[in-house]
């Protein structure tokens, strides 16, 4: 039994890469619903968590777990990952449950929401699964392992764009216990699995002190199932990367060097993680999905509110922060370049184009 | 640094047996902890090892008179005869872990695995503050880390340890220094004595 799958590239769906060649890049659609996570031209932490409930027509907030035009080539890209590190998958023996929680969600999500690319019967636990894009029949029995080419949690992931982690509670706080981590910013599953909330935070700068991860930690902690929450978090990545993991650094990390004021529109990118929260029904773990989108600086000046907005905001951020977020090397020549898209004009509060 | 364990000072709790895992100076540690109550020691278990640094105090250990004491050839074999011991280890057991952080960090882990919370097991720090890093890159551990950045023992490129600890590896965090820059290495600092 294995997970072989049929790409179906078609008009939507765009074949291209995320290695080599980098081919990605945004159409002109996927611009105009990029989620840009900046409300206001600054930017400083906060616990900035909303519902997770369905949004405007069109943009990444229509749907639960957003199925775009980069679905087939990043899932892609994944295989490709795990088949050179296997680590980047990891389940601790007492997290199979979640792993099927996490299953089930996304399978009953998806056939509701995308019935054209996917379905899922049910005949007790006999089920079902079609997932048209990828080209996958699957019928297997929910809750028994041995019916399925992976464990839950690593079948269904490799079907869904998005890093997971699934969280256990207990001991008063929340442990990463499994984890999916392929298009991470700088992190490592293999390093981190089986620490606490506050243990792999450890290395987030001005956070700590200012009680953020106390206070997210006491919010996710009361958060109940059907209820999910989200917020935004982002850094910067030269060269369409989803996978900046620490174990690759020295395989990417020269690419930072590369930038100039020539390619910097093309190279430089946005990297925008839309983190979304669900409690699970019955190992009552948390499941933490971060999806990474890419924008590229030449893609988000096309929309002036944004181009404006990205210069105050790279030009301000405080150095710890853009330190942290691997951009200090490169920060002058990006303010420099943003600039010519900075006429000064005020901007419309809030993140959409224009409001 | 926020992963780091938090270190105490050992204190005799009521026990129906007494687990002590020391290397190096950690054997002073003992001393003091047996000190305070010296009833406990005919219910003791004591596994010692030199230090990295060459520190022995087994004399001053096996002079105590614990019920059991062993003295073992380095940490990877005192870890055997813990896993064993710990087998026997009944409901009540109090474990006592004291010297370097990499002692402490691999017996609390082996420890931990069956089921101690992390919480109920005791550390006191004595001696070297040398590190046990991990190599992100190829996943080898290298012992006895003294400097920043260092070469890692097994892929051998430069690391800077970062301030991350996994208690499930035992073992801090080391990056490649110069994925950026080739060949650009600052000088080795000895951080960790």
């Amino acid at each position: 039994m294995s997970l072989d799958f049929k790409y179906g590239f078609d008009d939507f769906f765009r074949d291209e890469t995320y290695c080599d060649d980098f081919t990605y890049r945004n159409s002109p659609a996927a611009i105009r619903r990029f989620p840009f996570p900046f409300d206001r031209d600054d930017y400083m932490y906060s616990v900035n968590m909303e519902p997770h409930v369905a949004g405007r027509k069109g943009s990444v907030f229509e749907h639960t777990f957003d199925v775009d035009e980069h679905y087939l080539s990043e899932m892609r890209d994944r295989a490709r990952v795990l088949a050179s590190d296997p680590l980047r998958c990891q389940s601790l023996p007492h997290m199979t449950l979640a792993g099927w929680d996490l299953l089930e969600l996304i399978m009953e999500t998806k056939a509701r929401e995308y019935p054209q690319w996917f379905s899922l019967a049910k005949d007790g636990n006999r089920w079902h699964w079609i997932n048209r894009p990828l080209g996958i029949d699957q019928k297997f029995t929910f809750l028994d392992e041995s019916t399925l080419p992976y464990g839950p949690m690593e079948y269904i992931s490799r079907q869904t764009q998005g890093d997971f982690t699934l969280q256990d509670e207990r001991e008063g706080t929340l442990w990463v216990d499994a984890g999916m981590v392929t298009t991470q910013a700088d992190w490592s599953l293999d390093f981190n699995i089986g620490m606490n909330f506050h243990e792999w935070h450890a290395p987030v700068p001005l956070a700590h002190e200012k009680g953020i991860f106390d206070r997210a930690l006491k919010f996710l902690m009361k958060l109940q199932q059907g209820s999910p929450v989200r917020r935004y978090n982002w850094t910067m990545t030269v060269n369409p990367l989803l996978d900046t993991a620490p174990e690759t650094y020295p395989d990417w990390g020269h690419m930072r060097t590369a930038l100039t004021p020539k390619n910097m529109g093309h190279m430089m990118h946005l990297r925008v993680e839309l983190q979304t929260l669900y409690r699970l029904p019955r190992s009552n773990a948390i499941c933490f999905d971060i999806r990474a989108y890419l924008g590229k600086f030449e893609e988000l000046v096309t929309v002036p509110k944004w181009g404006r907005r990205l210069h105050r905001v790279v030009r301000d951020l405080h150095p710890d922060l853009a330190a942290y977020k691997g951009f200090l090397r490169n920060r002058d020549e990006m303010t420099q370049w943003l600039s010519q898209y900075d006429d000064g004009q005020p901007t419309s509060p809030g993140w959409w184009p224009e409001d | 640094m926020i992963s780091r364990p938090v270190y105490g000072v050992l204190e005799p709790r009521p026990g129906a047996v007494h687990l002590i895992v020391a290397d190096g100076e950690g054997a002073k540690a003992v001393a003091d902890l047996v000190s305070k109550d010296p009833s406990i020691l005919h219910k003791s278990h004591i596994l010692y090892t030199a230090g990295p640094n060459g520190t022995d105090q087994w004399d001053s250990i096996n002079a105590l008179g614990a019920k059991q004491a062993q003295k073992a050839a380095s940490i990877p074999t005192l870890l055997f005869r813990l896993a064993r011991v710990l087998q026997d280890a009944p409901m009540g057991a109090q474990v006592y872990l004291t010297g370097t952080e990499g002692l402490m960090g691999q017996a609390e882990r082996d420890v931990m695995a069956l089921g101690f919370p992390h919480a109920d097991i005791q550390k006191e720090h004595r001696g070297s503050t040398m590190r046990r890093v991990q190599c992100v890159h190829c996943k080898g551990i290298t012992e006895n880390v003294k400097t920043d950045p260092f070469p890692c023992s097994h892929c051998g490129l430069h690391l800077f340890v970062r301030d991350h600890y996994s208690r499930r590896l035992a073992a801090f965090q080391g990056v490649n220094i110069d994925a950026e820059e080739k060949g650009h290495i600052p000088p080795a600092v000895e951080r960790f004595k």
